[in-house]
């Protein structure tokens, strides 16, 4: 099985230069630099690379919108998410602390397929030690030539900075991050015009997440027909999932597109923790909705997920076992997400701290049976397209399939007037 | 135009507003908070929610947001649709969640757009139950009220007040349900167009401050439509009464003139109507006491009539304030070769200058609201923020009119305002600001200027000889001004419509010369610039057209020949000119008559005092500084004593068989006399409709159909209800009854709909939102500019400006708040007028010792505190003007400092 993106990461360590190009690094960037930006662009479309992040867009697609040309505004931004703030979620960590210049490869070929001049990394506030390992990869690559002026004598120019978010959760919302960049308030934007044409600064940009950016150089070493191939499924290339939760081996693993859930769940993180039972999963970070039992047989793509009623979002999942209260976990979430909300649009404002107000008072043993259709009201509002951005409607899911899946649970708090869980 | 259907119904619309505008251009209902025609759309309330189809066969829908929606041939939307109406309720509900629900106690309960939307929505039942939001609100200054529990977070503030005004202390604070409006600490808002925050704000969260200390309900207020009295130019207002005060001004919506906004000097500065120093009843000198004592009407009559018995020579000073009427009924009684306009020469003479070049043209002369198209900017000497308000924030407008172009190659629709800030980015268009003093529109200058007013006039002659070398070139101008010259000229070559503005209020004629020569240069290269010039007052141009001689003049005639009596209107001479010129006019004369509405300087020289009434209980006509004639109409009815100037000097002129010809008793005979007098004003005659109109038989009201009290609110003096005064001037009455729909554009006194209780109500009174109100705008040009005209240029390019050695030259610096006479009156203007202080270049300062100097002007020691400016000017002094505590200097003059 190829596992691409982190074969060469080992726990607690940081590839330097020379160990990533000793692995074959920096050759698909030679590869790029010999075609031409658009040849670059078809080779990821072919591969059916899929944004990373949570929303599953085509990458290659969303890089043919980016005006290039003689008249196109410029300069042009490229920018790596690395906000990674979902809850539940820390695949980016790991790329970036364990093989920072599969990044700078990707950033470097990606910026060269949009013809960016300008590209940063979006890094989470709390990575520090991303952070420094970035800075220092980055000043190896300046000092290889593979950053700045004239790239390997290819004619394209690139510059790379690290900007450290100053900690928002609405940061990783691309538009969001790139009102943050300029240093405006982290709100996010109305689409369209969306960023490939009006992105940082009013310039073209494209925002893709780390994981998307460190797939490009091994597609372009390896070509997109390997890159489909390594997977079980349509979407190409493999993916790090991740499981949290009272399992046995909680942790990350690449592994293609197209696994079942089951076997990431049993073979992988070596199943529930013994005396628990499994009752239910958010499949891809806090803002997805619950899958279940039924659903253990899914194949995880982003079509599989999808057809099960939630979506595959950053691919690394919160398992729920039977004696954790299901009504504290959601009041956790929607808690997270109303602390987050921005504050500009109505429905995520005002209807998150509703709904976790309601939930503390059911969770603790004051709840109305009306509560529970203020709450399903609330997940209808606040559903998608609804809102400015989709915080709110991530913020839903959960809650939503909650409902659906753990009624009882709610309303034997608010008949018992006490969590059921709680001694 | 586009077909488009709502809710089956199809119609066909313009394409270039949104989905929201649209449908409440077609005058259809739907709610909504974050957006403003002014302010363009950003789609953060979702309260204007409606179902959009994809196509014939989509029976489902989705839910789209009106506001940032594109208009599209061939679009299917429904409002009506259930899914939709319960969302826009379920949105007024969380909106409400942390509103307190206090709307009794609120200033905006009765006028406010979310009762207004909560009703239109539907939600009534409230299922929030835990503890509301809390918290502080902040000191703002005098003129605004915060409240910050009221707020929604539509963003309107911010945006208004940032993006739109330019104001940099107030913004928005935290995030989530703790979004914060407001200033970093508490303090005085800085921006002058503050006030229109009451208005923006479709709560309670911002309001009138002035108008709490004397508040009532919009409904039992009695309102006129009026024009402020403030400035040049003419902003139109309403202004709202009971018993007996004005208690408020709002803005009133004039599509030409000043869109939905007025400054805050409009909207705040009215409360000299309600001081304890009006005159409200006749007062005559008493011969034993030498004070002014109250005497009846008739008393006023026989004064007059025994002068009259001497067929006596009159001279008459008018006002540059009072209206086109009064001013004519004073020439009409002293005859024309007797009166003057109440102005120094230098003031006059340039209002006739200012005059003669928009006349000749060939510049067209924009409306002031016409100014924000303007996408290349050029400002020759006047700092307009304080001198001509509004127009700042128009200027500001067309800041971003230029870099609007982009977004319109992306095909971004300008009014996605998110979208097209961000492509802005900090382009502007190319802006000028050629003062010698600091101006608050040099934020978004491309390149600013800072010099004598005589060299800011030589450098713009060389612009015009740059365009066109025609024009008379200038000599020894140093190598950065050449540059900029080029940059100018360049810049307004290029433009697609420049626009250049300048003004009487650094008293350089060469100024207005050069604003000329420039537009006249561009026009030879097929340019069609505007031309845009301030005068000093709210009727300048009114007096100018009537009147050439100044008050200078008329102390000359005074002097040299002989008068029997002085007639005064409205004008406190003080202000006009130096102490001892008006000293040595009033000297010259036995009897001295003022007709005023506050006691002052002037009235205090006068042996009979008319009691008349100011914009609150006149009607009348001014004309404003492109030549528009509005019209003011009475607010309520003052009594028996205080009369429209024009309505006394009317039945003096009768009364003693003077005028020989018709009738002047009521305003219309005044028009019908003013315009056989003045055939190049028959515009005037033109406003409105006269006296008789009647709708369906009925007058229009200035009180609204929920008026209340009126059959008690005088009963603690008198039980039975008096008789309500008749209005014979125009066809509004003072009372509830009469038409109640809505009237013709120069009556509308309120803004107020069913089911449209707040000033967004304005939408209903409009052909299109944002557009013209139905019937047109009101106000007519009495003049316009000569477009096909080939006015020579101006040949006289002045001296560069020499600073001397012991002399300095020194000009007048304005004050939105500090120099006009009447608004000082509301104490809050009062409380943000500077202390008097001279203006001096750092380094010039350096030479003087200590924080005060010692002035010599007019021969007359004062003593200021320096104010440095490290760009104003070397060899120069400003002097704040018209403050209260300062007499009136001659500008421009050289002054001696010590100290």
């Amino acid at each position: 099985m190829e596992r691409p993106l982190t074969q060469h990461i080992r726990p607690g360590e940081t590839l330097t230069i020379t160990d990533y190009q000793k692995h074959g690094g920096y050759e698909g960037l030679k590869a790029a630099l010999k075609m031409s930006p658009k040849e670059v662009q078809d080779t990821v479309k072919r591969a059916h690379l899929r944004g990373r992040g949570g929303a599953g867009f085509p990458t290659g697609l969303k890089w043919s919108f980016v005006p290039i040309g003689d008249d196109a505004p410029r300069p042009r931004y490229l920018i790596a998410n690395g906000d990674e703030m979902e809850p539940g979620t820390f695949k980016d960590r790991l790329l970036v602390e364990g093989n920072p210049h599969q990044l700078i490869e990707g950033m470097i070929i990606s910026a060269y397929a949009i013809q960016a001049e300008i590209g940063y990394v979006f890094l989470r506030w709390a990575y520090k030690k991303g952070e420094k390992i970035i800075q220092k990869a980055l000043a190896e690559a300046y000092e290889a030539g593979l950053l700045g002026k004239n790239i390997l004598g290819s004619g394209f120019d690139f510059d790379l900075y690290l900007h450290t978010s100053a900690g928002r959760y609405i940061c990783g919302e691309e538009t969001a991050l790139l009102n943050s960049l300029e240093g405006k308030r982290a709100n996010p934007r109305a689409k369209p015009p969306f960023p490939q044409t009006s992105g940082l600064f009013g310039k073209p940009t494209i925002v893709n997440n780390i994981e998307t950016l460190c797939n490009v150089p091994h597609i372009l070493r390896n070509g997109a027909d390997w890159y489909k191939k390594i997977s079980l499924s349509e979407d190409g290339g493999t993916k790090i999932f991740g499981v949290s939760g009272k399992v046995k081996k909680p942790g990350l693993w690449e592994l293609p597109l197209g696994v079942t859930l089951k076997e990431v769940l049993e073979e992988y993180a070596g199943g529930m923790q013994d005396g628990l039972k499994f009752r239910g999963l958010l499949p891809g970070g806090a803002s997805t909705d619950f899958l279940t039992e039924e659903h253990l047989d899914i194949k995880l793509d982003y079509a599989g997920v999808e057809k099960a009623g939630s979506r595959l979002g950053t691919g690394t999942m919160i398992v729920l076992d039977d004696k954790t209260c299901v009504v504290g976990m959601v009041l956790n979430l929607e808690h997270f997400f109303a602390q987050e909300s921005c504050g500009w649009c109505t429905p995520c404002r005002e209807g998150l701290p509703w709904s976790e107000k309601i939930l503390a008072r059911i969770e603790n043993g004051q709840g109305k049976m009306q509560d529970l259709e203020i709450l399903e009201g609330l997940t209808k509002t606040l559903g998608p397209g609804n809102t400015f951005c989709a915080l709110a409607p991530g913020a839903m899911e959960p809650l939503q399939s909650a409902l659906k899946y753990f009624r009882e649970d709610f309303e034997r708090h608010i008949k018992e007037q006490r969590c059921p869980r709680r001694s | 135009m586009v077909k488009i259907t709502i809710d089956g119904n199809v119609y066909e619309v313009d394409p270039k507003d949104n989905l929201l505008q649209t449908i409440l251009s077609l005058g259809l209902d739907l709610p909504y908070f974050c957006w403003h025609p002014a302010l363009g759309s950003v789609g953060s309330c979702r309260q204007c929610a409606v179902k959009k189809y994809s196509g014939e066969d989509d029976q489902k829908g989705r839910i789209v947001m009106a506001c940032m929606e594109p208009v599209v041939d061939g679009m299917r939307i429904s409002v009506n649709d259930p899914e939709v109406k319960d969302f826009r309720a379920n949105i007024i509900e969380l909106l409400m969640t942390n509103h307190p629900h206090d709307c009794p106690v609120c200033d905006e309960g009765g006028e406010c757009h979310l009762q207004d939307v909560t009703l239109m929505s539907g939600h009534n039942y409230r299922q929030f139950d835990f503890n509301k939001r809390t918290h502080n609100n902040q000191y703002l200054g005098p003129f605004i009220n915060h409240e910050m529990n009221r707020c929604i977070q539509c963003y309107r503030c911010v945006r208004f007040y940032r993006e739109y005004a330019g104001g940099r202390d107030f913004n928005v604070f935290s995030s989530r349900n703790r979004v914060f409006f407001g200033r970093y600490e508490d303090g005085v808002l800085e921006n002058e167009f503050s006030g229109n925050l009451a208005e923006v704000c479709p709560t309670g969260v911002f309001t009138d401050k002035t108008y709490k200390q004397h508040f009532t309900r919009k409904w039992d207020l009695t309102t006129a439509p009026s024009i402020c009295h403030n400035c040049s130019l003419g902003c139109n207002i309403i202004a709202g009464e009971r018993y007996g005060t004005i208690r408020r001004i709002a803005s009133r919506y004039n599509g030409k003139v000043n869109g939905y906004f007025i400054c805050d000097r409009g909207r705040f500065g009215y409360e000299y109507v309600n001081s304890d120093q009006r005159i409200r009843e006749p007062l005559r000198r008493g011969q034993a006491s030498g004070r002014l004592e109250p005497v009846d009407r008739e008393t006023v009559f026989n004064y007059f009539k025994k002068i009259f018995d001497k067929k006596p020579r009159l001279l008459g000073i008018g006002s540059p304030k009072a209206s086109l009427e009064s001013n004519h009924a004073l020439q009409m009684l002293v005859g024309k070769e007797n009166f003057f306009a109440g102005v120094s020469a230098v003031e006059h003479q340039l209002t006739l200058k200012a005059i003669q070049i928009l006349k000749e043209g060939p510049a067209e002369v924009p409306s002031l609201r016409e100014t924000e198209k303007a996408d290349t900017v050029l400002i020759l000497g006047e700092d307009v923020t304080n001198t001509a308000p509004m127009l700042a924030l128009s200027l500001r407008q067309a800041s971003r009119q230029k870099p609007m172009e982009l977004p319109i190659k992306m095909n971004v629709p300008t009014w996605h305002e998110m979208a097209v800030l961000e492509l802005m980015q900090d382009e502007r268009s190319p802006f000028f600001v050629l003062t010698p003093t600091e101006t608050k529109l040099d934020d978004i200058a491309t390149a600013v200027y800072r010099n004598a007013p005589d060299n800011i006039a030589r450098l713009a002659h060389a612009v015009a000889h740059y365009i066109d070398s025609a024009a008379p070139e200038v000599e020894n101008l140093s190598e950065e001004e050449t540059e900029l010259v080029k940059q100018i000229a360049e810049n307004l070559l290029s433009s697609k419509q420049p626009l250049i503005v300048s003004g009487t209020s650094c008293l350089n004629e060469s100024l207005l010369e050069a604003a000329a020569n420039i537009t006249r240069a561009l026009k030879k290269r097929q340019k069609s610039p505007w031309i845009f010039l301030t005068v000093p007052e709210a009727n300048s141009v009114g007096l100018a057209l009537l009147d050439e001689k100044d008050l200078n003049q008329a102390i000359e005639k005074a002097l040299s020949d002989s008068y029997d009596a002085l007639i005064i209107l409205e004008n406190d001479l003080y202000r006009r000119i130096e102490e001892d010129k008006a000293n040595k006019l009033f000297d010259a004369f036995e009897h001295v008559i003022v007709l005023h509405y506050l006691h002052n300087s002037t009235t205090d020289k006068a042996n009979l005092v008319v009691p008349v009434g100011p914009f609150s209980e006149s009607d009348g006509t001014l004309v404003n500084n492109e030549g528009r004639a509005q019209r003011f109409y009475q607010v309520f009815y003052p009594g028996d004593s205080v009369k429209e100037s024009w309505r006394w000097l009317g039945q003096i002129i009768t009364g003693h068989g003077l005028n020989g010809r018709s009738e002047l008793s009521k305003l219309d005979d005044f028009i019908e006399a003013l315009v056989r007098d003045f055939p190049e004003l028959k515009a005037v005659k033109d406003l409105a409709p006269n006296a008789d109109f009647r709708i369906a038989g009925q007058k229009i009201p200035r009180q609204s159909h929920r008026y209340s009290g009126r059959t008690s609110m005088n009963a603690n003096v008198n039980v039975s209800e008096p008789k309500p005064p008749e209005d014979e001037d125009s066809p509004m009455s003072f009372t509830m009854e009469g038409y109640q729909g809505m009237p013709p554009s120069p009556f509308i006194s309120r803004f107020w709909y069913p089911g449209w209780n707040s000033v967004q109500a304005v939408n209903k009174f409009q052909i299109e939102v944002g557009g013209a109100l139905r019937g047109g705008d009101p106000g007519l040009r009495v003049f316009e500019p000569q477009t096909d005209s080939d006015a020579p240029y101006y040949t006289r390019i002045p001296e560069a400006f020499k600073p001397q050695k012991d002399q300095w030259f020194a000009i007048p610096v304005f004050h939105i708040f500090g120099s006009d006479e009447l608004s000082i009156y509301t104490p809050g203007v009062a409380e943000l007028a500077p202390k008097p202080y001279l203006l001096l270049n750092q380094k010039d300062a350096e030479s003087f010792s200590g924080e005060k100097v010692n002035v010599l002007l007019d021969g007359k020691q004062i003593e200021l505190t320096v104010k440095t400016s490290s760009s104003f000017p070397s060899g120069m002094v400003g002097i704040p003007f018209g403050l209260p505590e300062m007499k009136i200097f001659k500008f421009p003059n050289w002054v001696k400092i010590s100290g």
